[in-house]
């Protein structure tokens, strides 16, 4: 299998907090990771190095072979990673196929004279935009909305609006902060069944933080396992599942 | 897509005919020199307040400076004619590019700044400018720049108004002004979607500060006159009122704002004593009952007027 990311011994020290310590990963192409690990493990500063939100204090990320380090989130994006968050980050006072649209904006080509002026490619780019983005909101189920305001959709598909977004930005990898947070177990499941939907019609891989078990469990082929910043166990999810050290971290040790 | 064509040609065939009925009014002094007067500087307003709203309402970075690119524009444009004797279409462009030139200039380090202290940093900075052209002797220090020929009349102002109003209408719905919209709704997830987010500040900056140079050019070549006093922050001030009274990020709004604010001040010009507190009472008025301003963040459009027809304005073009 080809390798398409590739985290090798990160650090991230904040002050005198190590809040990530010495993680190594790797995604190949068509994966579907999960990252686990009770609150405050480090996942989502984790999350935050590989997207370029932070740099890491030590050791490199590389992705199909570019290094990552010290790229900012947008040029990070612009290498085919996307990403979802914890709490949701609509442009919430924008349609919803405007929040899809601006997704598109990289690969818009059309000049700023092009633009204000209106001539040149500004109207079959336009056209192809918003063809794109309506396509993509049919996919979410979201097209007989797309011109209401983004912060008047439920928080189901406000979240489904996220992840359409993200896949706007046409990414080989995406990364998902907590999708089934604040989610029912009937949601949940059809996210779980969303998920594997994606990975197999956008064809890119896909790594998942996650509290819910049951959905790592069910939905991911890898698992890694985060706590107090280190990683305790990775593997496929029975593993995890049998796995002690796991089971301490998440239900506490036993008394004897 | 042809419906965005039909509509643009429509709306420019709409303001053609508007002129055409201002400019009978004038010639046939239906409309006093007085009004005439404050129609140049509504239409002045109109273009300061517009070019303000890019900044401050589609961008969200909250700019307080913008009489000092005003004041560029007016200084550089006199320059030009009053000193180098050029014509006034090339004051125009120049006084444009000079305030923009600045405004990249001021922008790159400053707009790091949020909020609060963008808002105090964009203020000092117009002030800045002011100081430093009370002391130049060549532009008259602090007497001002007199003897400034009046190049600038009804016509100039409707044409660069409609000008810059179709040109920031433009941008704004285009790819450029969505990565503008989508700082302003949340910079990280736009910064998360591709977009550099410093790249386009800047872009909004430079290009709202251009447009306070062009209205600046206009500005000196109505009044004869550029003089230090007409560019302190409490220009600024009038300008930021316009907009927020009309509703950030409505180009509806900040054309209703000038229009209105300027309007307001010429029909109080006959009870001075009472100018400034009917002025004062009209916005407490408008910002209690209306805190988002007239249009909020809508436009103008004959859906508004719909029940249920809560759309952005702005996306409507879209469809």
């Amino acid at each position: 299998m080809e390798e398409l990311l590739k985290v090798n011994d990160i650090s991230m020290v904040f002050g005198g907090l190590r809040a990530v310590s010495n993680f190594t990963m790797e995604i190949n192409k068509g994966e579907l990771v999960g990252l686990i690990g009770p609150n405050g493990a480090g996942k989502t500063t984790a999350f935050n190095m590989l997207t370029g939100v932070y740099e890491p204090t030590e050791g490199t990320i590389t992705f199909e072979g570019n290094l990552v380090n010290g790229k900012k989130p947008y040029q990070v994006t612009a290498m085919g990673m996307a990403r979802t968050f914890q709490n949701i980050r609509l442009f919430s006072e924008l349609s919803v196929i405007d929040n899809v649209k601006i997704a598109y904006n990289m690969h818009v080509k059309y000049s700023l004279p092009e633009a204000v002026a209106r001539f040149g490619r500004y109207f079959s780019e336009e056209e192809e935009i918003i063809n794109k983005a309506l396509s993509l909101l049919k996919i979410f189920k979201l097209d007989d909305k797309a011109y209401e305001q983004a912060k008047n959709l439920p928080y189901g598909e406000q979240r489904r609006l996220e992840i359409a977004r993200a896949l706007a930005t046409e990414p080989k990898l995406l990364l998902l902060d907590e999708p089934a947070a604040g989610m029912n177990p009937q949601e949940t499941h059809e996210l779980m069944e969303m998920i594997r939907w994606i990975r197999d019609e956008f064809k890119l891989s896909i790594l998942l933080i996650e509290h819910d078990m049951s959905l790592v469990m069910n939905v991911c082929e890898r698992i890694y396992v985060l706590e107090y910043g280190c990683c305790i166990a990775q593997g496929l999810p029975e593993e995890i599942k049998s796995n002690k050290r796991v089971i301490e971290a998440y239900l506490g040790e036993e008394v004897s | 897509m042809n419906n965005i064509r039909k509509r643009d040609i429509m709306s420019l065939i709409g303001c053609f005919a508007l002129y055409v009925v201002m400019q009978l009014m004038i010639m046939f002094e239906i409309i006093g020199p007085f009004w005439e007067l404050n129609i140049v500087l509504i239409g002045i307003n109109i273009i300061l307040s517009v070019s303000l709203n890019l900044i401050n309402g589609y961008t969200g970075q909250f700019s307080i400076g913008h009489a000092g690119f005003l004041a560029v524009g007016a200084y550089t444009g006199a320059i030009v004619t009053v000193k180098l004797g050029l014509p006034f279409e090339l004051a125009l462009i120049v006084g444009t590019i000079c305030a923009g030139a600045l405004g990249f200039l001021i922008g790159l380090p400053t707009l790091r700044l949020q909020g609060d202290y963008l808002a105090i940093a964009t203020l000092g900075l117009g002030e800045i400018i002011r100081i430093c052209i009370l002391n130049i002797e060549y532009v008259g220090g602090a007497s001002g720049l007199m003897g400034i020929p009046r190049h600038t009349n009804f016509a100039w102002v409707f044409l660069v108004g409609v000008i810059v109003i179709f040109f920031i209408k433009n941008f704004v719905n285009s790819a450029p002004g969505r990565a503008c919209l989508a700082i302003r709704e949340n910079e990280i997830a736009a910064e998360t979607m591709g977009i550099d987010t410093t790249k386009y500040k800047v872009m909004a900056f430079t290009l709202g500060a251009a447009f306070a140079g062009t209205a600046g050019v206009l500005f000196s070549h109505y009044f004869y006159i550029a003089h230090p006093a007409s560019f302190t922050f409490m220009r600024s001030f009038d300008i930021l009122t316009m907009v927020v009274l009309g509703g950030l990020g409505s180009m509806s709004g900040a054309i209703t704002g000038a229009v209105l604010l300027t309007g307001i001040s010429a029909f109080l010009a006959e009870y001075p004593e009472w100018r400034m507190v009917i002025y004062s009472i009209t916005l407490i008025v408008l910002m209690l009952y209306r805190p988002q301003g007239l249009f909020g963040n809508k436009e103008l459009s004959l859906k508004m007027f719909k029940l249920g027809g809560g759309n952005n304005g702005r996306t409507a073009e879209g469809k």
